[in-house]
């Protein structure tokens, strides 16, 4: 009764305390603790670096934490690592395959190495689903790259795993397979698998996740909603370059907090795009009236680096 | 609701991952039918031609030792020999590889224990190179005349050296990080003890002093035993040979063992 209560409630991964120092000294997760919710798509970003594949790794039983807990479905990952790696598909971020190979033999071995009886009409499912189905003859060196990672895909989900994780599975993917792919996801999810990915593009995330966390050198620095994040993120800056430079912002004009360059050349409004209204039509008439001109003006938006940066300076 | 739970309770009990295993070892025979001419028919080649060479063109002018003709005498350590340097390839190769390429990814996510993917791996090297031998044994019988005193006993020794060489070759092929390491224990150290180990000569022909030097080589006791099978002949006696055999066998046992729980060379 109560690994029912369980298992209907609790986070479906939980990391605890986990650290990593490679034997080189390096240490790439300090003390993480992260909860992914069941049934959600969890997207995980961070710059190059930052740990992502190390902290996936560990869940996954290829490198070994130093210090700290993961349970997948309740199950720790090296007490009961059988229970715990049965639940769990990984499709790594290298191309790695066994290049003679045919796509139906490599696909069926990683069903029998999970332990799962024989079942052609499954694969024959996911083949298809995935387009390889006309390739399930063709050794695997004969695919091309994208071709390739849909192999990796297809061997990830051939024991039918609850938890999915896909480590930057857009890399060197063309705009036709990350449409397939996002489909695919969402299939998965409907289906009720949690699909933890990574990524290093924000708009990624935005597309596919429900939550996001943020990782940036070994460390998880922000765990939200999307919408939330989107919020924060949604940031814009708006540079007017002034023809004549001003002592001060005018009274008139206190509404947009604006701030004026040592200069005084230059006035930098920051809105929110998210926002009903933006207020740089209000702004521009403003201007206008306290009869302030500008010979130049540019928007930019704070890219996710800024954001990192920001954020680790937060938490300095 | 119940189902759910016969599940959870089902999977945390997995206790045998036989699936896991026998996928293994089909991967690795697959791999053999893939390129029989590198794997079966080069090996049996290279050994056949020992048969005419020593069997035919020489064995006619070389005595009989112990009353076995030359020929025939050199057929169990020939074999011997194409099953230590066989079962090493295959064993040190076959785990060697996907480290190499990265596919090893899979194993280590796998709900597979180590020592059953030692099983696999060591059953699929073994069962080839013992395959091996038995096709350069039934080639031999076109050259010379053979005959297998002790069939039961030959198959014992085939098994445990077969084996017990593969679980080296396994050592090997996780101890190597590069293709030169993989190749240098084999060829350094096998092949010469191989060579030395009485597939040629009987260890009484040798001076007295090598003749105790010889015993350190391990390959004596193997193919001293293997010999017995087939002739009744023996350097050393039949309970010494099995002995030996036994004892690497229990060894490299030990080794991969202290390999795996200290998850040395295959996890960071
Ligand atoms: N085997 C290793 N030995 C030593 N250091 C390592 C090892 N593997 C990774 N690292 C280091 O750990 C850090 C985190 O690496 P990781 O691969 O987890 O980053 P990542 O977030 O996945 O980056 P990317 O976006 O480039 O894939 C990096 O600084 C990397 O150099
Ligand atoms: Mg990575």
């Amino acid at each position: 009764m109560a690994a029912m209560l369980m298992s209907s409630t609790s986070p479906i991964i939980s990391v605890s305390g986990l650290s990593k120092t490679y034997a080189t000294g390096f240490s790439a997760l300090k003390s993480v603790d992260l909860e992914i919710r069941r049934g959600e798509i969890f997207a995980l970003l961070g710059p190059n670096g930052a740990g992502k594949t190390t902290l996936i790794s560990i869940i996954c039983g290829l490198v070994k934490p130093s210090t700290g807990t993961v349970l997948a479905d309740g199950y720790d990952i090296i007490r009961d690592y059988r229970a715990a790696r049965a639940t769990i598909g990984l499709v790594p971020q290298e191309l790695t395959t066994d290049a003679f190979e045919t796509v139906w033999s490599t696909v069926s071995f990683s069903r029998g190495l999970f332990g799962k009886p024989k079942d052609p009409a499954f694969i024959e499912r996911i083949l298809k689903e995935l387009s390889l189905w006309d390739k399930k003859d063709t050794q695997i060196r004969r695919l091309s790259g994208g071709m390739k990672r849909r192999v990796l895909i297809a061997k990830a989900l051939a024991h039918e795993p609850r938890i999915l994780f896909l480590d930057e599975p857009t890399a060197g993917v063309d705009v036709e397979l990350r449409q397939d792919m996002w489909q695919m996801v969402r299939r998965l999810k409907e289906s009720g698998v949690t699909i933890i990915l990574t990524t290093h593009y924000i708009e990624e995330a935005e597309e596919m996740a429900d939550r996001i966390g943020v990782i940036s050198k070994g460390e998880i620095i922000l765990v939200e909603e999307k919408a939330e994040l989107m919020r924060k993120l949604g940031k814009k800056q708006l540079s007017l370059q002034l023809q004549q430079p001003i002592e001060a912002v005018p009274a008139t004009l206190a509404a947009f907090n604006l701030s004026l360059s040592p200069a005084g050349d230059e006035l930098v409004y920051t809105y929110d795009t998210q926002a009903e209204r933006t207020g740089i039509t209000t702004l521009l008439q403003g201007l206008a009236e306290a009869g302030i001109r500008f010979r130049d003006l540019s928007t930019s938006q704070s890219s996710l680096e800024d954001i990192f940066v920001s954020l680790v300076r937060e938490r300095a | 609701m119940t189902t759910v739970t016969t599940n959870r309770d089902a999977e945390a009990g997995m206790r045998l991952n036989f699936r896991a295993i026998a996928a293994i070892y089909r991967f690795e025979m697959a791999r053999t039918w893939r390129t029989p001419s590198q794997s079966i028919v080069s090996p049996v080649l290279s050994t056949a031609l020992y048969f005419v060479v020593f069997g035919g063109a020489i064995g006619s002018r070389m005595q009989s030792i112990d009353g076995v003709p030359y020929g025939a005498f050199i057929v169990p350590g020939l074999i011997m020999m194409s099953l230590l340097t066989q079962s090493i390839a295959n064993a040190s190769f076959a785990i060697y590889f996907p480290k190499f390429t990265g596919t090893i990814y899979e194993l280590l996510s796998a709900p597979v224990a180590w020592w059953e993917a030692v099983i696999g791996y060591v059953g699929a090297a073994a069962s080839k190179s013992m395959l091996l031998g038995l096709i350069i044994l039934l080639t031999a019988t076109f050259f010379v005349p053979l005959r297998i005193e002790h069939p039961a006993m030959m198959l014992l020794f085939l098994v445990l050296t077969a084996t017990t060489f593969s679980l080296f070759g396994f050592i090997i092929g996780i101890w190597a990080d590069g293709f030169e390491k993989l190749q240098v224990i084999p060829l350094l150290i096998v092949t010469p003890l191989a060579f030395l180990g009485g597939s040629f000569y009987s260890i009484a022909m040798l001076p007295p002093f090598w003749q105790k030097v010889t015993l350190f080589n391990p390959v004596v006791y193997l193919i001293s035993g293997f010999r017995w099978s087939f002739y009744g002949i023996a350097d050393v006696s039949l309970g010494v040979s099995l002995g030996m055999t036994l004892f690497f066998l229990v060894l490299c046992i030990g080794i991969v063992g202290w390999i795996f729980r200290t998850g040395y060379r295959l996890k960071n």
